[in-house]
């Protein structure tokens, strides 16, 4: 089946986006890379360590020609910092892609949405593909989408919290209004999570705490490859009806008698 | 002269270049990226581009992130 991803003039084979934070080791982020099937990984965009005289950054442990790279704006709290942060980003990168993030509070990582949607306005104006991170609120995901974002990235629950969707009416409210494609960012904790967000109509996910705290992260990446499938064919299929009693799945005719006593 | 790296004031040499003031740290110009007082210095203006008394340079790379 040819069911492919378009964010843009982006195309990618596979529905998972992948994070590089919070894996016990480099080895084990790109294993558990390879094992997702991913084609597109995130990264955060940092001050350089003046002590750090290596020169070794996360890119020498990505592989640009299998991944995609795209920057987020993690940490920033206003339109202003996010801003000088996506074109720092691309400079950097030699990407128009960006992970808008503008966060209004630091207990909940709340987007601030007044901030996004500045900072939306401007990059899309500036020329890049902006995918911001959003609440699943189906007004502020059409508001960003009018601004011109490439696609909306609603949470299903608060980042690094593994909650699962946690409003799924609301998500299906803002993927049946909207005309971009619609990626849950935040909150997967396990592979039931993922496909109750794909079977939700979703046409992605991005996840990084789900697999990096999980205790056998390649084999999570794994288990979320095929539940993001999984999760994408049902949406496809159309579930059947449900129903509150019984129906046989086998003929209610014909059947044998016996005396009865 | 003085100028602001990443948050921290630094005691340079005058006339130095984004491209000296890198050489000066001695850091490689392979995976960052340079902004002057709020504005990407490009790469290929790395050795055009003064730093000046005052300015406020930051210095980003990639990092793991979600």
């Amino acid at each position: 089946m040819n069911d492919v991803l378009k964010i843009g003039k982006y195309e990618f084979s596979s529905r998972l986006i992948v994070g590089t934070g919070k894996y016990p080791s480099l080895e084990v982020m790109q294993a558990a890379h390879e094992a997702s099937g991913t084609k597109m990984v995130t990264v955060a965009i940092r001050r350089i360590g003046l002590d750090d005289k290596s020169g070794k950054t996360m890119l020498d442990y990505l592989d640009r020609e299998k991944y995609t790279i795209l920057p987020n704006t993690a940490g920033c709290y206003s339109a202003k910092e996010a801003i000088l942060t996506a074109q720092l980003a691309r400079e950097l990168l030699e990407t128009d892609l960006i992970k808008l993030e503008v966060i209004g509070d630091p207990q909940t990582l709340y987007p601030d949405t007044r901030e996004t949607l500045a900072a939306a306005a401007q990059l899309v104006k500036d020329g890049f593909t902006v995918l911001p991170y959003v609440l699943d609120d189906p007004i502020a995901c059409k508001q960003l989408e009018e601004e011109g974002c490439a696609a909306v990235m609603p949470l299903a629950a608060p980042i690094g919290s593994g909650l699962g969707v946690c409003n799924p009416y609301s998500i299906r409210i803002i993927k049946e209004r909207a005309n971009v494609p619609v990626i849950v960012d935040a909150g997967v904790g396990t592979a039931s999570d993922a496909a109750v967000a794909m079977e939700l109509g979703v046409d992605a996910i991005l996840m990084n705490t789900g697999i990096a705290a999980a205790r056998e992260p390649v084999q999570m990446a794994q288990a979320m490859k095929h539940a993001v499938i999984a999760g994408r064919l049902a949406y496809l299929s159309g579930r059947m009806e449900k129903r509150l009693y019984a129906n046989a799945s086998s003929p209610m005719s014909n059947l044998i008698a016996i005396e009865k006593p | 002269m003085k100028a602001s790296i990443n948050g921290e004031e630094h005691q340079l040499p005058d006339g130095l270049t984004v491209a000296g003031l890198l050489e000066h740290l001695q850091r490689p110009t392979r995976g960052i990226a340079v902004a002057k007082n709020d504005r990407v210095v490009q790469r290929a203006q790395f050795d055009r581009e003064f730093v000046a008394d005052g300015d406020r340079i930051e210095i980003i790379q990639a990092v793991a992130g979600g």
